[in-house]
């Protein structure tokens, strides 16, 4: 059975839960997890309940970071480390915005361990609100498409960069759509010694609008349009790439998800769609997807 | 047996405290005057004197993050801000409390911003009252650094686990130079026992910490908090004798008196102003005045019943406050000694009080002579509820 158990009160069809259990899967027993607030915590940890079938600690919002480099350092002062694992898994929000400052922090002073940011590009847990992960056009509840509006007007932030610009020696993305590449991905990043990354893709079905049983498809197109380069990056250069074989048109991606659909009714959407595909030209271009 | 005294700065006896506690991890951040402790503890673990992992944060919101997952993860932890530090820490505060993390912080006291002020008072502790964590407010220098393993008992013990605070005032204790005793590490290791919890992060026995509780379990996490803090309250009290007896001093437990017994006139206040009252009530005790003094060293758990007893003789109290509620024209010790009067019949003493030293300000001799004759006026009927003792007129 896998580590992260049933009986957690995941959508059906739930990416975090996903990413919970590829994660483990990579780890095995000898781990700990430390989660800061979202979806993962709080499905997985409905008091008396645990999910987790490893050591694992919820503080904050915004510290995961900080208190998986406090665990970091008891464990070496105590001469425990051996080979366990010390391993964050935030949300995008908790990750690319509120917890940004206690990751680089973490990152600079050097900690062994690995963060692993699930990427579903929104606050989900709150209710599918605007965060500095979500794509440009996508609707949110706070970046809604309207009149006069296409939706969410901002690039994505470029987070795995900015890891890597910390001089993290391992940084990679991953999608949960490729399981075996993910999980390939967190083990290298948690045998790597030094503080590295994963970033991984993460297609909400509540959030993003579609059926749940396609959580695995939308996450393909992602990768298959190049809107979600698969990449590594070892001491801040590119070393591994996933080549795209018969790249797919983004609107195949975009029709596929509620979050996009403004881009195909609206006058002008066709334009703004160029805009997208621009980004997904540029990834070929820049991480040589062909 | 004759104990040496050595003249250090306040800051160097309590990093020295910690340094025979032997925590696991610290964790800290810089502020003004916090940063001799600090500076003082990265020399000990330069000179390898220190067997513990020091982490250089990047705020003080991430030393304290940083301890709860140390903590969670078994290690005895220890910080020490300030100020805006300790404000920037709040959040955090109710997390290692609520996960019941025995962490031990001094807090240096210094004023809030705006407008910016390096200076003492004491409105950055009191601010945090309702975090879950134990605060003992300090006397001087010797007291501060006493202080730090006495807490760590207190915290640690398996049936209080919360986190505490070491409040001692900034520049006035932080900065001053004394003669004190250094505390012996081998007194030290008899005294303190070894952080043995029985709750960690550990892979061979996995635990959940920091879950999601629905209203039906809420309730009760925090029921069990003041549980904790009520037998905090009998532990403060057997640890300050516990450590009269292995080191020969004493500070009061929750609560200490000067010429206390038959004082008509009781004055309250917590932190390095005892002993200016102290010397103020000697000279007014010459001059026939039944003046005295209730030290409150315990704030959080707040000794209710203790506090009763104790001003049962008196005509009237006086509460100093080195803070504010804004908006309810108190200090937090005036309201709290207040509350605890009501709804009982033992002591129906007026309290009045005073709110001064704030932003550092001095409180001299003359200053508290005058609060004491404005409480006589009292008895005669002339009623004052609480005001600022120490106004400029000119600024006002």
């Amino acid at each position: 059975m896998s580590l992260l158990k049933p009986g957690h009160r995941g959508c059906a069809g739930c990416c975090d839960a996903l990413a919970g259990k590829f994660v483990l899967d990579a780890l095995g027993e000898d781990c700990i997890v430390v989660s800061p607030t979202g979806c993962l915590e709080v499905f997985t940890t409905p008091y008396p309940e645990s999910a987790w079938g490893v050591p694992w600690i919820h503080s904050l919002f915004e510290n995961a970071a900080a208190v998986a480099s406090g665990v970091e350092a008891a464990f070496k002062a105590m001469g425990k480390m051996n080979n366990t694992k010390i391993i964050a898994i935030g949300g995008d929000g908790a990750t690319m915005d509120i917890g940004l400052q206690a990751i680089s922090g973490a990152f600079e002073r050097g900690h062994d361990f690995t963060y692993i940011c699930v990427d579903n590009e929104a606050y989900m847990n709150t209710g599918i609100q605007r965060s500095s992960g979500t794509p440009m056009y996508a609707s949110t509840t706070t970046s809604p498409a309207g009149k006069v509006s296409f939706g969410n007007p901002l690039n994505k932030k470029n987070m795995p960069a900015i890891i890597a610009a910390h001089g993290s020696p391992y940084v990679a993305t991953a999608s949960v759509a490729y399981a075996p590449d993910m999980i390939r991905k967190v083990k290298k990043a948690a045998q790597i010694k030094g503080p590295t990354y994963v970033h991984v893709h993460a297609p909400c079905c509540t959030g993003w609008k579609f059926e749940g049983s396609k959580t695995i498809e939308v996450g393909r197109l992602a990768v298959e349009t190049a809107l979600w380069p698969l990449y590594e990056m070892e001491n801040s250069e590119i070393t591994g790439v996933r080549k795209i074989k018969n790249r797919k048109p983004v609107e195949e991606y975009l029709k596929a998800q509620g979050r996009f659909k403004h881009l195909f009714t609206m006058e002008g959407g066709a334009e703004e769609i160029k805009k997208i595909q621009a980004t997904a030209d540029w990834n070929v271009k820049h991480f040589g997807l062909d | 047996m004759r104990k040496r005294m050595v003249v250090v700065e306040g800051s160097y006896a309590v990093a020295h405290a910690v340094k025979v506690c032997k925590p696991n991890v610290i964790s800290a951040y810089p502020i003004t005057p916090q940063t001799h402790i600090v500076e003082d503890l990265s020399q000990f673990a330069a000179d390898g004197e220190m067997n513990c992992e020091y982490m250089n944060v990047e705020s003080e919101f991430s030393a304290i993050s940083a301890l709860i997952g140390a903590s969670a993860a078994g290690a005895r932890t220890y910080t020490s801000t300030t100020s805006q530090g300790l404000a920037l820490m709040h959040e955090a505060l109710f997390n290692a409390s609520g996960m019941r993390l025995p962490i031990v912080m001094t807090v240096v006291n210094r004023a809030l911003s705006a407008p910016i002020n390096i200076w003492n008072d004491q409105q950055d502790s009191i601010s945090q009252r309702d975090t879950g964590w134990i605060q003992l407010y300090a006397e001087d220098v010797q007291e501060s650094a006493d202080m730090t393993p006495q807490l760590y008992k207190i915290a640690e013990d398996e049936d209080i686990l919360l986190p505490a605070m070491a409040c001692m005032d900034g520049f006035i204790l932080s900065h001053v130079y004394e003669p004190v005793i250094l505390l012996e590490q081998s007194l030290t290791d008899e005294f303190l026992p070894d952080y043995t919890p029985e709750f960690v992060l550990d892979p061979k026995n996995p635990m959940s910490f920091g879950a999601f509780a629905d209203p039906s379990t809420y309730t009760e996490f925090r029921y069990k908090q003041e549980k904790a803090m009520g037998v905090a309250l009998k532990r403060i009290e057997e640890v300050a004798l516990e450590f009269s007896e292995k080191y020969g001093r004493y500070y009061g437990g929750l609560l200490d008196g000067y010429m206390l017994e038959d004082a008509e006139i009781v004055i309250m206040a917590m932190g390095s102003v005892i002993g200016t009252i102290k010397d103020t009530i000697d000279m007014l005790r010459k001059e026939g005045e039944n003046v005295g003094l209730l030290k409150v060293r315990s704030f959080r758990p707040f000794p209710a019943d203790e506090i009763r007893k104790a001003l049962k003789n008196a005509k009237v109290v006086i509460t100093l406050d080195k803070n504010i509620s804004v908006g309810k024209n108190e200090g937090a010790l005036c309201t709290e000694v207040k509350a605890c009067m009501y709804n009982n019949r033992d002591v129906l003493a007026p309290v009045i009080g005073f709110m001064l030293g704030h932003g550092g300000r001095d409180i001299p001799v003359s200053t508290i002579v005058k609060m004491i004759n404005k409480a006589k006026l009292v008895e005669k009927g002339i009623f004052i509820e609480s005001e600022f003792a120490d106004l400029r007129e000119d600024l006002a």
